[in-house]
C-alpha cells in the first residue's frame, strides 16, 4: 500500500465514495424489498375478503377468526406504558449526570447505564420469570405473567437507549451554553432548567420516538412475561399479547394455513408502525434544519 | 497431568517416562476401547458411511434425536447430524422444501401436506399428554368434565374441584403445538379454551410456568413430567407410560419422522436405527413409548 501519486488522488477518492454510495443503495433496496415482500405476501389476505376477519377482536384460528386487533392494542399499550416508566427515568438520569447530581456519582451511574445496553434481552426475560413474576403474583392477584411485568422489564430494556440519545443531545447543547451559563452565574440546576432543557426539545422528542420504536419492536420480553393471551387487557395485571410475540408464537403453524398468512399482515403493520416512527424522527430533525 | 489421576500413581509415573511413541499407543488403545464400548449392533449400519444429516421440527422429539445423533457421531466421526427445533409446522415446511432430511411432527400430516410435498411418515413413539398442576396443589384427581370446565372458564376456583380457595391460573400452548392439538381433541373434546389463558411457547416453558405458580394448571407431554410438576389422575387413571401402553390412559399421540419421498442412504439408516433395538431403548429412556417395526 504505497501512497498514491497526487494525480491519482481524484480516482482514489472516487472509489470509497462509490463504495459508500453502493452500500447506501443496497441498504435502501433491502428496506424497500422487505416492504415489497411483506406487501406481496399479505396481499392475498388483504384483498381476498379476509380483511374484515383480520380487523376483528377475536383470534380463534380453528374457528376461522384471525382478528389481530387485540395484538395491535396490546403492542401499543405495552410500548406506551414501558415508555411512560422509562422516559421520565431516563430524563432524570441525564439531568443528574449533566450537573444536577454530584460528579462522583454521575460517572458510575452513566457507565452502569451504558453497560445495560450490552445485557442480552433474554437475560432480562429469564431473570424476571423467576424474580419479578412471583412477586407480582404474590403482591396482587393473577398469575403474574402480565402487562405490568412486561412493561416494567421493557422499561428497563429501553432505558439505556433513551438515556444515550438524550445524553448526546445534552452534551451538544451544554458545549454551547456552559460558559455563558457560568458567566451569568447560573447554578447547574438553573442551567438545566432554563437553557439545556428548552434547547434540547427536539432531541428529547427524537429520544421518545426512537425509544417507543424500540419498545414496540421487542419480541422476547412480551413473549416471556406478558402471558400472551390474545385479548385486550382489562387491567395492568391481565395477560396481553403483542404483535411481535404473536408472530413468534404462530410462525410454527402449518405454512399453508390462513393463520400463517395473516402473520404477513401483522408484519406489515409492524413495519408501517416503525416507518411512521422513523418518519416522525425525520420530520423533527427536518424542522431543526429549517 | 491432572487428568491422569484416575490412572493411579505408578502408571502415571510410568507414562511420564515412556517415549512419545508409547504415549501414542496408549491413547490409541484408549480410543479403541471406547469405540468398542460405544458400538452396538445398530451402529454397524453406519460403518463406512459419511455425510451430513439435518433434522428439525417437533420439540418433543429432540431428546431422542440428540441422543441417537450423539451415539452415531461418536461411532463414526465422518457423519455430521444436526438437530434443530421449530415445532411441527416448521418440520413439515423445511423437509417439504428440501432444506432438511428429516422433519419431525407431533401430529399426523394433513392430506394437503402429503399431497403437496410427497412426504412419507414414520411413527416411532407414542407420547401421552396430561394436565399438570403445581406439586403443592392438593388436587390429585380430576374428571375429564372438570378439566373441560376449567379450560372453558366455567370453573375458576380450585375450591370447586376440592382444592384450596384460590383462583385457577390457566396456561395453554399456541395453536401450532402438537401437544395442544391432542389435548384439545382428546381431553377437551374440541371444547373452548378461554381467551384469558396465558400462552407459552414450548413444553419446557409450560413446565417452568406451572412449577412456579401454585394456582396453575396446564398440560405437558408425559415425557416432561417430573417432581417439579404434578399430573393429577384422570378419572383415577394416572398418566403414565404404562397406562398409555395398555390403553387405559387415552390422551395419546404418535411422534413422527417425515421424509420427502422414500428415505435413502444416511436418512434411511438413521430411521432404521431409531426404529431398531438401540433406538427403541433411547426412546424409552427419554420417557416415550417406542413403536418398533
Amino acid at each position: 500500500m504505497r501512497p498514491k501519486e497526487p494525480c491519482d488522488r481524484r480516482g482514489a477518492d472516487r472509489l470509497p465514495s462509490a463504495l459508500l454510495c453502493g452500500a447506501a443503495c443496497v441498504s435502501a433496496a433491502l428496506v424497500f424489498s422487505i416492504f415489497a415482500f411483506l406487501a406481496a405476501f399479505s396481499w392475498p389476505v388483504l384483498s381476498g375478503g379476509q380483511l374484515g376477519s383480520l380487523l376483528s377482536w377475536h383470534w380463534r384460528p380453528l374457528a376461522g377468526e384471525f382478528g389481530i386487533l387485540p395484538m395491535v392494542v396490546g403492542s401499543l399499550c405495552l410500548a406506551g406504558s414501558a415508555m411512560a416508566v422509562a422516559y421520565p427515568l431516563a430524563l432524570g438520569v441525564c439531568c443528574f449526570v449533566h450537573g444536577c447530581g454530584p460528579a462522583w456519582a454521575a460517572r458510575p451511574l452513566f457507565v452502569s447505564i451504558r453497560f445495560m445496553t450490552s445485557v442480552p434481552t433474554v437475560v432480562y426475560g429469564l431473570v424476571s420469570v423467576f424474580l419479578l413474576v412471583p412477586v407480582i403474583r404474590g403482591a396482587f392477584s393473577g398469575s403474574g405473567f402480565s402487562w405490568l411485568a412486561a412493561a416494567l422489564v421493557l422499561a428497563v430494556l429501553v432505558l439505556p437507549t433513551v438515556v444515550l440519545i438524550i445524553d448526546t443531545q445534552f452534551q451538544a447543547v451544554r458545549a454551547e451554553v456552559r460558559v455563558a451559563a457560568a458567566a451569568v452565574g447560573l447554578a447547574p440546576s438553573q442551567e438545566m432548567r432554563h437553557l439545556v432543557l428548552p434547547l434540547s426539545r427536539r432531541g428529547l422528542a427524537i429520544a421518545a420516538v426512537l425509544g417507543f420504536g424500540r419498545a414496540l419492536g421487542d419480541t422476547l420480553i412480551p413473549l416471556m412475561l406478558a402471558g400472551n393471551a390474545p385479548r385486550v387487557p382489562g387491567s395492568l395485571l391481565d395477560s396481553l399479547r403483542t404483535l411481535t410475540a404473536h408472530i413468534a408464537l404462530v410462525v410454527a403453524t402449518d405454512s399453508h394455513s390462513a393463520a400463517y398468512n395473516s402473520l404477513f399482515a401483522c408484519g406489515l403493520i409492524l413495519f408501517l408502525a416503525t416507518l411512521c416512527v422513523n418518519l416522525g424522527v425525520l420530520s423533527v430533525r427536518g424542522r431543526r434544519l429549517g | 497431568m491432572n487428568g491422569m489421576n484416575w490412572m493411579g500413581r505408578e502408571s502415571a509415573a510410568a507414562l511420564r517416562t515412556v517415549s512419545r511413541m508409547g504415549r501414542l499407543a496408549a491413547s490409541a488403545a484408549c480410543i479403541a476401547l471406547y469405540c468398542s464400548a460405544a458400538t452396538g449392533a445398530g451402529l454397524d449400519a453406519f460403518a463406512g458411511k459419511k455425510g451430513t444429516l439435518d433434522i428439525a421440527g417437533g420439540t418433543a422429539h429432540i431428546p431422542v434425536m440428540k441422543e441417537a445423533a450423539k451415539r452415531i457421531m461418536q461411532a463414526n466421526p465422518e457423519i455430521r447430524i444436526t438437530v434443530g427445533a421449530g415445532g411441527s409446522g416448521v418440520g413439515v415446511q423445511k423437509v417439504g422444501e428440501g432444506l432438511i432430511h428429516i422433519g419431525n411432527t407431533g401430529r399426523p400430516l394433513s392430506d394437503e401436506e402429503i399431497a403437496k410435498y410427497g412426504l412419507k411418515s414414520f411413527a416411532f413413539a407414542i407420547d401421552g399428554v396430561a394436565a399438570a398442576v403445581h406439586p403443592k396443589n392438593p388436587v390429585s384427581n380430576l374428571t375429564p368434565a372438570q378439566v373441560q370446565d376449567i379450560f372453558a372458564g366455567k370453573i375458576t376456583n380450585w375450591k370447586t374441584v376440592g382444592g384450596a380457595d384460590a383462583a385457577i391460573h390457566l396456561y395453554t400452548r399456541d395453536e401450532a403445538s402438537g401437544t395442544r392439538e391432542v389435548f384439545w381433541e382428546k381431553l377437551l373434546k374440541k371444547g373452548s379454551i378461554v381467551e384469558a389463558a396465558n400462552v407459552v411457547a414450548s413444553n419446557g416453558a409450560m413446565k417452568s410456568a406451572v412449577s412456579g405458580d401454585p394456582g396453575a394448571i396446564g398440560y405437558v407431554s408425559i415425557g416432561h413430567i417430573d417432581e417439579t410438576i404434578k399430573a393429577p389422575t384422570l378419572d383415577g387413571v394416572a398418566p403414565t407410560q404404562d397406562n398409555a401402553r395398555s390403553g387405559k390412559y387415552p390422551i395419546v399421540r404418535n411422534l413422527y419422522m417425515n421424509t420427502k419421498g422414500a428415505p435413502q442412504g444416511l436418512t434411511a439408516a438413521f430411521i432404521d436405527y431409531i426404529m431398531g433395538p438401540e433406538g427403541v431403548k433411547i426412546t424409552a429412556d427419554a420417557g416415550y413409548l417406542p413403536l418398533s417395526r
